[in-house]
């Protein structure tokens, strides 16, 4: 069980399971908007009034904190849910500060790697819901209903990508 | 009901995420550098038999599309947005969670990051919606749409393009 499932397969079952989601619960793949639903229930909890930002209360609260809990929200949970019972299954649940990649280029000193871990998720945040979507929405969502939105921002996900994971990995002094 | 459906294919993605270890950082940057094409060989297999399915339950009537309009400077700006993020994190809004749960600790300053990027949103939207959301609105359309052909066209053009990345992966090795 420890030999990782084809790449190829693995996805083409995940098609069948999107498949499945659209034909009997009517719900496409996506998995951003939950942050922001997220951060307006936090934020209620410690008392700020959410009404005043127009974010939260457009489209009738879509976005704000009184759509919870709804089928996004259980999604996310299942992914996590899913993964533990995989990786504890597989035996290959590890815990891990720093990733590999990361401490062969930066050291394993956890600090660094989650301070550039939550300056990351704060922007990708930001970025998917300016294009409405992340490579869930977008990108397998989007893709499979062939919507040109889907087209342009998995693009551009990537230009982006490429871009900063190439300059942080950049050979530094003829060090590779 | 609608929450089990969430709960229950939200449990088999992460099973099949896990497996085909797509919610590594090595793998996910490892794909931005160009090094190792895992995440794409899952995430563009799911999208071709995706696409068959959907648009087959759409030709029956049995499903809807429900699309995402096309905004040059939503898609053009905040995708690239998330991708610096993305960079920098090496986890996705849907796989960060999952990350954590295979035991990888950083993912959660990943998951807090986005929590607190959610209320800077929420806070900045009035001059998003003025500027960058406000630029190049194209309303809901797909490619066969603007294209003005069959979806099947576009979908047969799109399983060619993704073999023949897949062939090249392969040959590369990646």
């Amino acid at each position: 069980m420890r030999q990782r499932w084809n790449p190829y397969l693995a996805g083409g079952l995940a098609g069948i399971v999107l498949v499945a989601s659209v034909a009997v619960a009517g719900h496409y793949f996506g998995a951003s908007t939950t942050f922001a639903r997220g951060a307006a229930a936090i934020e209620q909890t410690v008392g700020v009034d959410t009404a005043q930002y127009e974010y939260f209360t457009a489209k009738n609260g879509k976005y704000g904190a009184g759509s919870l809990p709804n089928w996004q929200l259980l999604f996310v949970f299942g992914v996590a849910l899913g993964s533990l019972g995989a990786a504890l299954a597989s035996r290959t649940f590890e815990i891990k500060k720093v990733p590999d990649m990361w401490a062969a280029r930066f050291g394993d000193r956890p600090l660094w790697r989650n301070l550039t871990a939550f300056a990351g998720g704060l922007v990708l945040i930001i970025g998917a819901r300016l294009a409405g979507g992340c490579p869930s929405g977008h990108g397998l969502s989007g893709l499979s209903q062939l919507a040109v939105s889907g087209f342009v921002a998995l693009a551009f996900f990537f230009v982006g990508g490429w871009l900063t994971a190439n300059l942080l990995y950049a050979k530094r002094g003829g060090r590779s | 009901m609608s929450l089990i459906y969430g709960l229950v294919s939200g449990i088999l993605f992460g099973i099949l995420l896990q497996r085909a270890e797509v919610l590594r950082y090595d793998r996910q940057v490892g794909a931005l550098r160009l090094l190792d094409m895992t995440i794409f060989k899952f995430m563009l297999s799911a999208i071709l038999v995706a696409s068959v399915g959907i648009y087959l339950l759409k030709d029956m009537g049995l499903a809807a599309l429900n699309i995402k309009a096309t905004g040059l400077g939503a898609q053009i700006v905040g995708g690239t947005l998330f991708g610096i993020g993305w960079g920098l994190l090496g986890y996705c809004p849907g796989t960060a969670g999952g990350a954590l749960a295979e035991g990888r600790l950083d993912a959660f300053w990943g998951l807090a990051g986005m929590l607190a990027g959610g209320g800077i949103y929420a806070a900045l939207y009035p001059t998003f919606k003025a500027t960058v959301l406000s630029w190049g609105n194209l309303g809901k359309v797909t490619l066969p749409q603007a294209m003005g052909v069959s979806p099947w066209i576009v979908i047969v053009t799109m399983a060619l393009l993704f073999l023949a990345m897949f062939r090249l992966f392969e040959k590369r090795g990646l």
